[in-house]
């Protein structure tokens, strides 16, 4: 009877289309905003990510991000370094200052002070010059995307593109002078200004004088160390915070997801695709069995038992669900090819096409049974009703 | 659509005595409740024979698609008992009595009720899906039958590609192809004009009935009574007359 269900369902094209694309619909809308709404949370710890180096991070307690920037005095690198089973332990100047371009524009900037010695949690990527280069006087390394986007030139000739930033330019950061000696690659953040990175001395001298500039403390526990152990050692030691890179994430992200509207937004969508879907492929899938109901009638009285007709429309659904699914989800997946290389934040690993087709296994499962309650109680004597 | 002349179905009426098939006693039957309820059957009373074409007649609404359907075992009944081959319908639970029906009744409709989806061979396998048997003997099989009924070039046909008369033909050959011991018709030509309708009578009297198989057919239809061994008229929820020769039904 598996035949039989399958030709009922697909012989009524126009139906079956329906069904099949309100389920492609929805598939697609929950995989697209969780793969966009992933994206953006991997974004919000883009920088721990690129300085992956580091083994624990070390950081005022009252630190709850990691763009939210509690600066310490420099006698805690010291303290840490003290600390039994650290391998190394570097500064870190992370802050946000104004940069003003030749054209005399000021522009916002992600200043990254690098520990002037080893250089370490440099750009991830270098695609012009190198790090080393930092050491020479007034160094800086600005991020590609900011070097053909804020920080760019007008173009000589008015209505011209714009002259990306290049080796050699300067700009100034709080009156002081700045070479741009490399170009590199960062991952994407949610902090949209451009990224400089620089030596720590550097950056501290182009800050505001302050007490205290030390933003983290950067790390590498000893071979065998076990690293977790190490991170509560540093915090008992210094009373700092100290978390592993993936503890460090974690909280970043749970900072973005406790105070920020994202998942909401994002989970409104997501709902809204479930609802939509459910709504047209639940409805449709459902008026398609009302329209087939004298056929179930005629199968029952012939003989079909309730078991068997359970059977074909679950078939019916599971078809319309996995081919609704797969659509959706490829359609998904080619819309993050598409905007691979866009501003858009497209993350798309397993666990979320899991997630759609457990959504979309409902859908189904909602449709079907209210089909399956109409069949079931369907009176094979309306075979005779004309 | 002309008809074989060796009839393929096992019939042998010559040494074949009529059994009991379908034995009503005393079946009632009401729809609805309180002031709505309508008695649709007040007690009847009726043997339906093998290797009989039995009529139920009388004026719409007289309860001849109730009787039907309660013989066929699609309906349950108030009171009184239903006895099929032997084998009451009070005793069997839903499930025993949905199998049984797959084994012993074959159903044809005012409407035809075909899947329009199917093809015709594919409408008339279903009986044998039903059975479990796999899809290439049961449609090879339903193309058989369908030759039997004069359909053999339109096997793969759509019912609506098909004119009211093949469609009941389809029907027919769904209804037979699984050889059942009864086969219920409700208006098999109330849905077609008199020559078809004469023509699919003519189908059924021959490639349906044999000795152990019973035949009810539900008429309003007089001109079709000639084809009926037995008549059994009904009014009012009662049979008010059961005659074996319908040339004494007055018409
Ligand atoms: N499902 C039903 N609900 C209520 N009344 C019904 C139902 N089916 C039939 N009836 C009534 O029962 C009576 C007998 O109906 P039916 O057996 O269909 O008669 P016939 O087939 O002889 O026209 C009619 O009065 C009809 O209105
Ligand atoms: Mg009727």
């Amino acid at each position: 009877m598996r035949f039989v269900a399958i030709k009922m369902l697909v012989g009524d094209r126009a139906k079956y289309l329906g069904i099949v694309m309100g389920l492609a619909f929805a598939s697609f809308l929950i995989t697209e905003q969780l793969a966009i709404f992933t994206g953006l949370m991997t974004r919000t710890f883009g920088f721990i990510t690129d300085t992956a180096i580091a083994d624990i991070w070390v950081m005022d307690p009252k630190v709850q991000f990691v763009d939210d920037i509690k600066p310490m005095q420099d006698m805690q690198l010291y303290r840490t370094r003290g600390v039994d089973g650290v391998e190394w332990a570097v500064p870190l100047y992370k802050g946000l200052l104004k940069a003003k371009l030749e054209n005399g524009n000021y522009q916002t900037v992600i200043v990254i002070g690098l520990d002037d010695a080893t250089l370490i949690g440099s750009p991830p990527v270098m695609l012009k010059g190198q790090a080393a280069d930092l050491r020479r006087s007034e160094a800086v390394i600005v991020d590609t995307v900011g070097a053909a986007g804020k920080l760019s030139k007008p173009s000589p000739v008015p209505g011209q593109k714009r002259i990306p930033l290049a080796i050699g330019d300067t700009l100034e950061i709080n009156d002081n002078r700045a070479s741009v000696a490399g170009i590199c690659k960062v991952s994407r953040t949610f902090q949209s200004q451009p990224v400089i990175y620089t030596t720590y001395s550097r950056a501290t001298t182009f800050a505001p004088k302050e007490r205290k500039l030390l933003s983290f403390v950067l790390v590498k526990a000893k071979p065998g160390e076990d690293v977790k152990a190490l991170a509560s050692r540093i915090k008992a030691v210094t009373g700092l915070a100290a978390y592993t890179r993936d503890e460090f994430k974690e909280l970043t992200i749970r900072y973005y997801m406790k105070y920020t509207g994202i998942p909401i937004n994002f989970g409104m969508a997501v709902l809204l695709g479930f609802i939509v879907g459910t709504a047209i492929a639940g409805q449709t899938f459902y008026s398609f069995t009302l329209e087939n109901l004298r056929h179930f009638g005629t199968l029952k009285a012939m003989g079909t038992t309730n078991k068997t007709l359970l059977g074909m429309i679950v078939l019916q659904a599971l078809m319309v669900g996995s081919i609704g699914y797969g659509l959706g989800v490829g359609a998904a997946t080619a819309f993050g090819k598409l905007v691979k290389d866009t501003e858009l934040a497209f993350r798309l690993p397993w666990q979320l096409l899991v997630i759609t087709a457990v959504a979309i296994s409902l859908i189904c499962v909602f449709a079907a049974l209210l089909s399956i309650r109409k069949v079931m109680k369907l009176e094979p004597a309306i075979v005779f009703k004309t | 659509m002309t008809i074989q002349k060796n009839n393929p179905f096992p019939c042998d009426e010559e040494t074949s005595t009529k059994a009991v098939a379908v034995h009503c006693k005393g079946i009632t039957k009401a729809y609805g409740s309180g002031s709505e309820t309508v008695n649709a059957l007040n007690g009847i009373n009726l043997e339906v024979r093998t290797g009989e074409l039995t009529m139920l007649v009388g004026p719409s609404g007289c309860g001849k698609t109730t009787l039907i359907s309660i013989m066929a075992g699609i309906l349950d009944q108030d009171e009184g008992d239903c006895v099929l081959f032997g084998k009451n319908f009070k005793s069997m639970s839903d499930l025993e009595k949905t199998r049984y029906r797959g084994e012993q009744v074959g159903f044809v409709f005012q409407s035809f009720n075909l899947i329009p989806t199917l093809t015709a061979a594919e409408n008339v396998a279903v009986p044998l899906l039903i059975r479990r048997i796999d899809r290439k003997t049961a449609v090879q099989k339903a193309g058989e039958t369908l030759k039997n009924v004069g359909l053999g070039d339109r096997l793969n046909a759509l019912p609506a590609q098909l004119s009211g008369g093949q469609q009941q033909r389809v029907a027919i050959a769904r209804s037979l192809v699984h050889e059942p011991r009864l086969i219920v018709c409700d208006e098999p030509t109330s849905a077609l004009d008199h020559e078809t309708g004469f023509r699919i009578m003519e189908l059924l009297q021959y490639a349906a009935l044999c000795a152990d198989r019973a035949l009810v057919i539900v008429t309003h239809d007089p001109r079709i009574f000639d084809f009926a061994d037995r008549i059994a008229k009904m009014d009012d929820g009662r049979i008010v007359d059961v005659s074996d020769s319908p040339q004494d039904m007055g018409k």
